[in-house]
């Protein structure tokens, strides 16, 4: 039996394998996707020159990697400059809260599941840092603390425009709050589980959420009942996902940082490595929240189809590798979804201020409560005489069609405030 | 739960108790309460009480204290950083803490020494007859894990159903509440 010193040992070696050679690498690469991505989307070639740069050894041609070194030349250029710390800032704030958002960002990493199983020398071990059986609420909660880094760093440059992004961004971050943990709901409903990697397996035998076209190895449309959830399961996966870019601050809600109103928002006063952590703060939450939008709800590490079982046993001798297989399917599907949060950002405009919070009070907020409502009565309709789920749904649509008044009459005669 | 994370937990949870108090800056007691916070959650954490110990970060340290947090920057407090004066409140300070403290060992002196319950495969096992078999309470205490938001889940909607509904109620309460006094002052 693996002794305690074994146990240490393997948990670290996830904590750095996973963390600081799989998603931490994902952020200057998903840098690097945005500049060339968006510089596609703009008709431009964008960086492509990076390299080694052979003409000054005397040779033709520069050996250039499509560019690919850039992000590692950012992040030299931006450790070699000069780090200034602005007078009159409150100093221990001031440098504390660049951490307090990269911090919670990467600390989420470990209930993420990154594949099946790998076999050992006979020992299996999972791809994932912590099995906890709390999974989502974890990332939440955790995420949940990079409101302080954001509100400290506003807070503590004693300047008017990082304060103004302070203060917008906890006000986004936590009315989204509400709407990503609703919105996840029906999710956990349909699962009966809040551990991650459960929700994955669960997926790769009976179908992904979003795509429930396979049962237990086989191909077929799925029965009534998850045929039915895969209206709610939409609407969640519409919310959330929506819900995670507001979180992340990511455009079309980068309202915290947007440069006409607020110079640089919260991080104006930051520069050079202090800068830098916002900036990959930033990034490490798009990923995660990619990870989490992966793993919920287009499952996780697993290929579909009913072909996860195979992969699973792919072995050489006693080293089960499938879950290795399965790392790359999760990557593959990671950096697909962080592609999609590029185009989103490159191609929608910014909102208000005012219809951002309208966006996540009036119309979110109520789209999941009514969503909650409508998976728990395809869920329980099984177990429900035809009468009670009659009525449900009556009950429901009388519901969404008050609401939805209610949002209308509101909104047509707006007072003029009087001082 | 190893007894060196309790001490480590519990130290974390004390400084950050005695800094609320011992920082004169209202923001720096904010944290300090979040640190708190934090330590608390590790205690729940090692007790096993995942889903406790996540929403004590959730709600406490992730929300509630972000909105103190909000109101004392935006506030501005100069007041506060000056040194506190006078001996009353502080007198009235200590005798709080001091009657807590009589409160607590009151309590303590009649709680039993009753030692918890080991959470091993056995025990665990042993208690997955006190539930519907089939059910994922009873699969996950067969197989030795504790399904804590489970069991929560189960408590809330079997034993404290009315309880529950009528906290909901309340809170919608003041939810429309707020809404209301809002609106008034708007007008």
């Amino acid at each position: 039996m693996p002794d305690l010193l074994f146990q240490l040992a393997i948990i670290l070696v996830k904590i750095v394998a996973l963390t600081f050679c799989v998603v931490l690498p994902l952020v200057p690469i998903s840098v690097y996707f945005e500049r060339r991505f968006c510089a596609v989307i703009q008709d431009r070639v964008g960086p492509n020159r990076t390299g080694i740069p052979l003409t000054l050894l005397g040779f033709k041609k520069d050996f250039h990697f499509f560019g690919l070194i850039q992000p590692m030349a950012d992040g030299v250029k931006l450790f070699l400059k000069e780090d200034f710390t602005p007078n009159y800032v409150r100093k221990a704030f001031y440098w504390l809260a660049p951490a307090l958002t990269v911090a919670p960002a990467l600390i989420t990493v470990c209930v993420v599941p990154f594949g099946s199983p790998i076999t050992l020398f006979g020992h299996k071990e999972n791809l994932v840092i912590a099995d906890l059986d709390v999974g989502p609420l974890f990332v939440f909660a955790v995420s949940s603390l990079t409101v302080y880094g954001i509100t400290l760093a506003g807070w503590s440059s004693n300047s008017k425009y990082p304060l103004i992004g302070g203060v917008r961004s906890t006000a986004q971050m936590i009315s989204y709050e509400i709407a990503l943990g609703l919105s996840i709901i029906p999710v956990l409903l349909y699962f009966g589980e809040l551990n991650l990697g459960k929700i994955v397996q669960h997926q790769a035998d009976h179908g992904w959420l979003l795509l429930p076209l396979w049962q237990n190895g086989s191909l077929g449309l799925p029965d009534l009942q998850t045929a039915l959830f895969w209206i709610p399961a939409v609407i969640a996966f519409l919310i959330f996902t929506i819900s995670i870019f507001a979180e992340t601050n990511r455009m079309p809600f980068d309202l915290p940082e947007c440069e006409t109103e607020l110079v640089g928002g919260y991080h104006t006063e930051y520069s050079s490595m202090k800068f830098a952590l916002f900036f990959m703060g930033e990034y490490a939450a798009m990923v995660i929240g990619s990870a989490l939008i992966v793993t919920l709800f287009l499952g996780g590490w697993s290929l579909g189809f009913g072909l996860d079982k195979y992969i699973a046993d792919f072995h050489i001798g006693g080293f089960h590798f499938g879950g290795l297989i399965h790392l790359g399917i999760f990557i593959a599907k990671l950096i697909a979804f962080i592609l999609f949060f590029i185009l989103v950002r490159w191609t929608v405009p910014r909102f208000r201020y005012d219809q951002l919070m309208k966006l996540g009070w009036v119309i979110f907020f109520e789209a999941a409560l009514i969503n909650v409502f409508l998976a728990a009565l395809i869920i329980a309709a099984p177990e429900l005489t035809a009468a009670i789920i009659g009525i449900g749904a009556v009950l429901l649509i009388a519901v969404t069609a008050a609401i939805i008044w209610v949002a209308k009459v509101s909104e047509e005669h707006p007072k003029p405030l009087r001082a | 739960m190893p007894s060196y994370l309790f001490w480590l937990f519990s130290t974390i949870m004390l400084i950050g108790g005695a800094a609320v108090v011992a920082f004169r800056n209202p923001v720096s007691s904010a944290l300090s309460v979040v640190t708190c916070f934090i330590g608390l959650a590790g205690l729940f954490i090692g007790l096993s009480a995942f889903f406790v110990g996540i929403i004590q970060i959730l709600v406490y340290s992730g929300a509630v204290m972000v909105l103190f947090l909000f109101i004392i920057m935006l506030l501005d407090l100069k007041d506060e950083q000056k040194r506190a004066k006078g001996f009353a409140p502080l007198a009235a300070g200590i005798g709080l803490a001091i009657a807590f403290v009589v409160q607590l060992i009151g309590v303590l002196s009649r709680t039993p020494n009753k030692v918890a319950p080991p959470l091993d495969a056995q025990s665990l096992a042993a208690a997955a007859g006190n539930f519907v078999p089939g059910t994922k309470i009873a699969a996950a205490l067969k197989d030795g894990r504790l399904p804590d938001v489970h069991l929560i889940g189960h408590t809330l909607f079997t034993q404290y159903n009315l309880p529950f509904q009528i906290l909901g109620v309340l809170l919608l309460v003041a939810t429309v509440g707020v809404v209301v006094l809002s609106k008034k002052q708007a007008e």
